[in-house]
């Protein structure tokens, strides 16, 4: 009911029992604290925005400024919102809230000294928030005004606000370019696409002091939650995508190759071309594509293989195209892509199948796909892939979960594991952070769910403190081998406390399971511990849902646990003193000098 | 449309608001006697009573209707026989 497209009055409407029905469902959730600072009034946006944080995830705690008060709150936050220590800060403005709009008879001095004006009051919020509560901040953009004085002219006339406004929006992006924990709502491209006149409908600012019309707040909370949970790293990692009447239109094992339709040729095979277009350019953004259909593998193989597609088999991370249920074949996809289910988005535009996935896959994103020409914007607009920040890592993620599959087949060629890890030659750079692979070591921590020992989430914010703070032991791992580069896979935190280290974080990507990288970590940490003088090491594991294959690490590695709790958490701990290196398989330098 | 059958569907709409299937709505119903109907509610209900009906409440109305009943009166008059 909260997948694009909803029905915004049903949502409204039943919002309490969806509320309800969400909380009551078993699903673990994030607990995040976020603080609104409005413009207008935001009470029914904030209760609607919790709907889609609850089906993402997540579970908000909210602090609401009083009514307007977004300026105060930035600026000289009370002891509420200080004690409050938000996660995220989200600026609610709106077109309602510029003060100093240029009039016809301005000379141009006049207006660039009221732009400035208006754009210092907003470097001085967000540079104030920064500062006192070190966390993301999301800021509006402004919406275009419902009437322009000028006509047409508004758009390009210095006087005009619409010109004003997108000179605003302009200065706003160039603040989000160059600072990484601040993200912009494109209130102005969801207005637009929502329908501008409907959405500015000026009852519903003169009756209840809301920005916007009261039936597009799911529209406007839907896209606001994509941001936030992309931030909280709940974004989905893959497609899995059905091929006849969804990449092409027909039916490749009955009508032949030369029967489907894609290309050029008819207004379907170019709507079908549009959607392949699209779904090359989420791979060039790191989203892993697979292929899920019920299909003879050869007539998968020759419809991909169509001179007029846009997508090739080697596009595709897996290929199970074949006659199991699909919901096995999703099982399959997860567990060869090292992934959980609930990263991936089926694509099918069989109610049927989307049906038995839905239901026997709970987690898996089921979008209502029903017409090739809705395709596109049912992915867009539902925000699975939002994109908050973008690593070179995200370029390459397909090329890398290619080359796993390479290094499979190899691992069938040896009957000895460890000869076989040695036949992969591998590199691993392991030291302290560098700033180039903060924003990677950020995404890790908030994707990496299985290997992770305590599944502690920083914001980037949290990171560079980390960075920055003498109080540490910081390695991240990189690991190349004949295949490729897997780039950063692993991540360690440990703080000093005397002469012991609390291991705050452990993680490692699953794509570089089993090949020994987690004992080349251990080697170099015990290393640096060495050298500060550090002679104990302390871990942690909390368990969750999805982290029980590191149960015993510590145990692997040769700690002794010292407590366990009833939630059985545990703690353990590893003198140095009779430390002996573990890895003898990878070959590790540290950072480049 | 019929009084009746305007009262019907107006308790459901009631019932979803404020979730809550005890609700059974009376020409003299006001706030003061749904525990949830404060001012911000108020205008979830407005939206969805609109959406029901297919008509719309001036702006005047909205703040000024005084009871259930005098809700139901508009909704009759703007609603087709």
């Amino acid at each position: 009911m909260l997948e694009y497209p909803f029905d915004a009055a049903r949502v409204i409407q039943k919002r309490k029992s969806l509320r309800r029905a969400l909380l009551a469902d078993g699903t673990p959730r994030l607990k995040k604290k976020i603080a609104v600072l409005g413009g207008s009034t935001t009470s029914d946006i904030v209760k609607t925005l919790e709907l889609f944080l609850l089906d993402a995830g997540i579970e908000p705690t909210f602090y609401e400024s009083e009514y307007a008060q977004y300026y105060q709150d930035a600026m000289f936050p009370g002891e509420e919102l200080l004690h409050f220590a938000p996660d995220l800060i989200w600026i609610h403005t709106t077109n309602r809230n510029v003060t100093s709009y240029p009039q016809v008879t301005d000379p141009a001095e006049q207006v660039e000294e009221k732009f400035q004006t208006e754009l210092r009051k907003f470097r001085a919020i967000w540079e104030s928030l920064n500062e006192k509560f070190h966390c993301p901040i999301i800021q509006n953009n402004f919406e275009m005004p419902l009437y322009r004085l000028l006509g047409n002219r508004d758009c390009y006339d210095i006087h005009g606000r619409t010109h004003f406004l997108s000179r605003l929006n302009q200065a706003f992006y160039d603040y989000a370019q160059s600072h990484e924990n601040f993200h912009i709502n494109d209130l102005n491209f969801i207005s637009a696409s929502y329908g501008l006149q409907e959405w500015s409908n000026p009852l519903y600012w003169n009756m209840y002091k809301y920005a916007m019309c009261f039936e597009a707040i799911p529209a406007f909370a839907q896209n606001l939650a994509n941001i936030m949970k992309s931030i909280f790293g709940k974004n989905k990692k893959a497609l899995a995508l059905d091929l006849d009447n969804t990449l092409w239109g027909g039916v490749v094992g009955d009508d032949g190759v030369d029967g489907i339709e894609i290309g050029q040729e008819t207004g379907v095979s170019q709507s079908y071309y549009e959607f392949q277009s699209y779904l090359k350019q989420l791979k060039s953004i790191g989203i892993i594509l697979t292929v899920c259909s019920k299909n003879d593998h050869e007539n998968a193989i020759a419809g991909l293989n169509h001179p007029e597609g846009v997508l090739r088999p080697e596009d595709f991370a897996v290929i199970k195209a074949n006659w199991e249920n699909k919901d096995q074949n999703i099982a399959q996809i997860a567990r060869e892509l090292n992934i959980m289910e609930d990263a991936i988005v089926f694509v099918d535009d069989n109610p049927a199948e989307r049906e038995i996935v839905r239901v026997q896959r709970p987690g898996v994103a089921v979008p209502v796909m029903d017409s090739v020409e809705t395709y596109i914007t049912t992915l867009d607009r539902n925000g699975f892939f939002e994109v908050t920040s973008l690593s070179e890592d995200d370029f390459k993620r397909n090329e890398m979960y290619r080359t796993n599959a390479l290094r499979a087949a190899q691992q069938a060629a040896f009957q000895d594991y460890g000869e076989y890890l040695k036949s992969l030659d591998m590199h691993a750079t392991i030291d302290d952070f560098l700033p180039v692979y903060i924003a990677r070591i950020t995404q890790l921590t908030n994707k990496s769910n299985q290997f992770n020992l305590t599944t502690r989430r920083y914001t980037q914010a949290q990171m560079e403190q980390v960075f920055e703070s003498d109080d540490y032991i910081r390695l991240y791992g990189k690991l190349t081998d004949k295949f490729g580069d897997n780039g950063v896979v692993s991540v360690v935190i440990g703080k000093k406390n005397g002469n012991v280290l609390d291991v705050e974080l452990w993680l490692m990507s699953c794509r570089v399971l089993k090949r020994d990288m987690e004992l080349a970590m251990l080697d170099t940490l015990v290393t640096k511990c060495r050298a500060a003088g550090i002679d104990e090491i302390r871990g942690y594991y909390y368990p969750t849902a999805k982290n029980g294959m590191v149960r015993e690490l510590y145990a692997q590695f040769g700690f002794t646990q010292i407590s366990c709790d009833a939630a059985g958490n545990t703690v353990w701990q590893l003198p140095l003193a009779d430390y002996q290196t573990k890895n003898h398989v990878i070959a590790v330098s540290g950072n480049p000098k | 449309m019929e009084t009746k059958a305007i009262y019907a569907r107006l308790n459901r709409v009631f019932q979803n608001v404020f979730d809550d299937d005890t609700i059974h709505i009376t020409p003299s119903t006001t706030a003061n006697d749904i525990e949830d109907w404060d001012s911000l509610e108020h205008i979830t209900l407005i939206s969805a009573v609109e959406r029901t009906f297919r008509m719309k409440f001036r702006m005047g109305e909205i703040s000024s209707m005084k009871n259930v009943g005098e809700m139901v009166a508009i909704i009759r008059e703007r609603t087709p026989l």
